[in-house]
């Protein structure tokens, strides 16, 4: 059986989803095909225990470009995102330290644990801002190649070197040091108070293989700051129905504008003709034709599972072999019975925030220790969120899940004995020491389910499990991501794209990468 | 100084700002935390509750109820049967809105209309020569509106009143809590939602059994800024921002007809004698001056205005209220009408605005340019009439 499409797009996670609306949008015939049931890569939502639905992977959003939303018309296919603006984080001692979107509320909070970082606090938001600002229009660049720059490469190099030029002395010295500090060093720069600096680093580890006081960390920071969700920086917030419902309001996007979308229908191989790509054969055998072909897999996907390597040129082979993925995260979602109790939260209220574990920047730092040979932290980092506290449609009435992003978890670890036990050991670390913040926990739960880097690589094909597609560190970012002179969606085989996370402007639910591929597809023009 | 209402003493201690604003002589809430967007955003998921005892409540009793109610408002009330709600607006004799407001055919003979301004000498003095008792029943009787997609289940465990088969614009009495009640399929937000009137001596009670179950209902108490919000996403006037009472003006040129505000399809001319009936026919004829409309600004328009100082695009964090310059070119040569209340809609995603402006403008997909000042510096930002309401879900009527 064959059929025949403008472009064939591998993967329907949201980047992939993305690009197929944009290209249906611009009149072409596309199909999407999905390896899994359900759509949404790692931005999915499942009913793994009946009742009660598990953002399985991602599980919050704010990265989400607005021009996107805008273009696709999200809001009209079911975009509802509820705002997170409150962070809980208890301490080992028994106090706590809380977040508050509102200022005066947020500085006497701060202020019990520093004068000096209270005050402090309103300078660094702004400063962050300022960055997020700064960055903002590179998102938009496609990257230019370094090896065999054209005459559009040079252009956005030196758009690129105006812009910074622009920026001025401070914030282009503010901006190097985010690029190469640790998150940690960087904090210290602004902050005194340990438990202050500790629940800001968080999201500069997040999805990284590096610790707070590891230099570069600083980056994957701001990288969680660029989010612009009703025109606020550093704005998140949850979908309703899960980060699934938003993968579904992309497709729902995509098929409005006549794309085709298949679930259950694993690529086996791109089909290559004379170095160029001219369709995909399925698992099942069946072969599909078209005049592009769209990976939104990872680059080790890309290029050295779906393409034959004699296809390839060696430094592009080399270069991909050596992209850093390093799963360092791992995922427990729990049903629970009840509602949980965090020790020292006063209004329970705030669990409709988010509940970081991450007491003291030592206990991150050990958290780290534990996993850079290869296990996992003993007493992990935790973000925490309980989506059915704002969400009807997650849990039935009374009852809750709990979605727990867990750092660090090596992709290694497997190799400590059997998967089975590991993963058995790693969810019992995570319980236990959520337990010791939450003492009704183990009480209540229902269900869970226990994700490692090796099951986000068998279940949603992130290679090693990262769920950037590729660490975000600065030698793979923008020209370099995911290789020098590839960074521009294109490969070297023709009609044969990227348009994952791999590629600038990175991982995360940006859609960024979907679109800005998109648009090279379509020779510039959206 | 204002006063309060039957729920104050809970409301009060709810408010963790203490922040007031005055509603029709009483205070009423602005917000209960500190931002009204989690407020806003349980009417959208879950519900929120609102206190709506400002309104003013007026008790229609008689053989004549029906006819003077017809004589008043310009929708046919003869069409209303018992436990049916319309709403309507209803005019002076130059057929200039005076008031907008719901009719509840509550039983033969028996009406409940909600106003926003004080209407009673208004109906007494309609009610010449009919056989009808009029009672002010505003201070006597204490609101609330549950609005949201989970408002049913959260009321159903309230009351015996099978509130599914209970349609979009519908009314049925029953007790709620234990305690009478008039029970509306009505509201403010555009959303599923229901608005339940019971004595005030039941009111805190009525309130604590709402807040007892909150939780599993993702029920929040909500103010005014987050009804603003919402009522203008639903694209529903609102006295003294879209329009001015008739009654509250001196002025012709601040009096608007139906027609000028939008609500021309609730104009039925073709019933028997209603107050302004003439002076609407001769409007009909005629043409009207204005078209209330919903607009949509072109974000992107907003956001070089403020990349020209080099800032990133700030959009409106709350509603507003206001009188805001609408041109026919962006060169700000032609003026020709006025954004009254706007917000960013955080569900949309979209700055929606809703505007008078000359009727000639008002057709859908016309585009035009609104004001926006950036620091010291007057933009024309381009917009376009749009379909209002700007957020109309199916579970509204469902």
């Amino acid at each position: 059986m064959t059929q025949t499409y403008d472009a064939i797009i591998i993967g329907g996670g949201h980047n992939g989803l993305t690009c197929a609306a944009y290209l249906a949008k611009a009149g072409r015939k596309v199909v999407v095909l999905e390896r899994r049931h359900v759509l949404g890569g790692a931005a999915v939502t499942e009913e793994i225990y009946p009742g009660f639905k598990y953002t399985v992977c991602s599980y919050v959003i704010s990265l989400l470009r607005p021009e996107v939303i805008r273009e696709l018309e999200l809001p009209k296919h079911g975009l509802k995102i509820h705002p997170i603006d409150s962070t809980f984080v208890p301490k080992e001692d028994g106090d706590c330290l809380i977040t508050y979107a509102d200022e005066a509320q947020a500085r006497e909070e701060f202020k019990r644990h520093s004068v000096r970082d209270a005050e402090m606090m309103p300078h660094f938001s702004e400063m962050m801002y300022k960055m997020a600002y700064a960055v903002k229009p590179i998102l938009a660049y496609v990257p230019p190649n370094l090896t065999q720059p054209n005459l559009r490469d040079l252009r956005t190099l030196k758009n690129f070197g105006q812009h910074l030029k622009g920026l001025g002395k401070e914030t282009f010295h503010q901006l190097s040091k985010l690029m190469t500090m640790s998150v940690h060093d960087f904090l210290a720069e602004y902050f005194e108070s340990d438990i202050i600096r500790a629940t800001t680093s968080l999201s500069g580890i997040i999805g990284t293989m590096l610790g707070v006081k590891s230099p570069g960390t600083a980056y994957v920071l701001l990288h969680h700051f660029m989010g612009e969700l009703d025109g606020a920086f550093t704005a998140w917030g949850a979908q309703e129905g899960g980060t699934g419902a938003l993968s579904e309001c992309i497709a729902s996007a995509a098929r409005s504008h006549g794309a085709e979308i298949r679930v259950s229908a694993p690529v086996a191989q791109v089909i290559v003709n004379g170095g160029t790509a001219v369709g995909v054969a399925l698992e099942n055998g069946d072969e599909i034709y078209a005049n592009a072909i769209v990976s939104s897999c990872d680059p080790k996907v890309t290029f050295r599972k779906l393409i034959e390597e004699k296809e390839l040129p060696e430094d592009l082979v080399r270069a991909i072999d050596r992209f850093k993925y390093r799963g360092s995260s791992g995922k427990v979602n729990m049903a629970l019975d009840a509602m949980p109790v965090f020790r020292g939260m006063q209004d329970p209220s705030l669990l409709e925030g988010s509940v970081d574990i991450c007491p003291s920047i030592d206990y991150m730092e050990q958290a780290y220790d534990d996993a850079k040979y290869g296990g996992f932290s003993r007493r992990p980092c935790m973000e925490v969120e309980v989506p059915s506290m704002v969400d009807p449609s997650m849990a039935p009435r009374g009852k809750h899940v709990m979605s727990i992003f867990v750092q660090y978890a090596a992709y290694e670890m497997q190799e400590y004995g059997n998967r089975d036990q590991q993963r058995e050991a790693f969810g019992n670390a995570v319980i236990d020491t959520l337990s010791e913040f939450c003492p009704n926990l183990k009480d209540i739960i229902l269900h869970k389910q226990v994700l490692t880097p090796w099951d986000l690589e068998d279940k949603i094909g992130l290679t090693e499990g990262n769920i950037f597609q590729g660490e975000l560190t600065l030698d793979q970012l923008f020209f370099f991501r995911p290789a020098v002179g590839w960074a521009d969606y294109r490969t070297p085989i023709r009609n044969y794209w990227q348009c994952g996370s791999g590629t600038h402007p990175g991982g995360g639910i940006t859609s960024g990468p979907g679109r800005m591929a998109a648009r090279e597809i379509l020779g510039g023009r959206l | 100084m204002p006063r309060t209402t039957p729920f104050h003493s809970r409301t009060e201690a709810l408010s963790k700002g203490k922040r007031w604003e005055e509603w029709a002589g009483f205070l009423n809430a602005t917000m209960y935390e500190l931002d009204h967007i989690h407020e806003y955003n349980s009417v959208r998921t879950g519900c929120g509750l609102f206190d709506v005892s400002p309104l003013y409540k007026y008790d229609v009793r008689g053989p004549d109820a029906l006819a003077l109610m017809n004589r008043i408002v310009v929708r046919d009330v003869s069409r209303c049967g018992v436990g049916q709600v319309i709403y309507t607006a209803w005019c002076d004799d130059q057929g200039k809105v005076i008031d907008d407001g719901t009719l509840a055919h509550v039983g033969a003979n028996r009406f409940r209309m909600t106003a926003a301004i004080p209407n009673l000498y208004w109906l007494e003095e309609n009610a010449g020569g009919l056989d009808v008792e009029i009672e002010d029943v505003s201070d006597a009787i204490a609101g609330l509106a549950l609005q949201g997609p989970t408002s049913r289940d959260m009321l159903q465990q309230l009351t015996n009143a099978d509130l599914r088969g209970l349609g979009y614009f519908r009314c049925t009495e029953d007790s709620v809590a234990g305690a009478p009640a008039l029970i509306t399929r009505t509201g403010y937000t555009g959303d599923l939602g229901y608005e339940i009137f019971v004595d005030r001596e039941v009111a805190e009670p009525l309130w604590d059994a709402l807040m007892e179950i909150r939780r599993d209902f993702k029920m929040r108490p909500a103010g005014g800024v987050a009804l603003d919000l919402a009522r203008i996403e639903a694209g529903l006037l609102l006295i003294e921002a879209d329009f001015t009472s008739s009654k509250q003006t001196m002025f012709e040129v601040q009096k608007m007809s139906p027609y000028d505000l939008g609500l021309g399809w609730m104009v039925d001319l073709g019933k028997d004698f209603f107050v302004g009936q003439q002076a609407l026919r001769r409007e009909k004829e005629r043409g009207s001056r204005w078209a209330t409309v919903g607009i949509e600004l072109d974000v992107t328009g907003l956001e070089k205005a403020y990349a020209q100082f080099d800032m990133p695009l700030q959009l409106p964090a709350r509603p507003w209220n206001g009188a805001v310059p609408i041109y026919a070119d962006a060169a700000q040569r032609h003026h020709i009408g006025r954004g009254n209340s706007g917000t960013w809609s955080p569900l949309l995603k979209k700055y929606i605005v809703i505007a008078r402006v000359e009727a000639k403008y008002g057709e859908r997909g016309t585009r035009f340019f609104i004001e926006e000042m950036v620091e010291a510096k007057s933009f024309s930002i381009p917009a376009t009439v749009v379909q209002m309401p700007f957020y109309d879900p199916p579970h509204k009527k469902a």
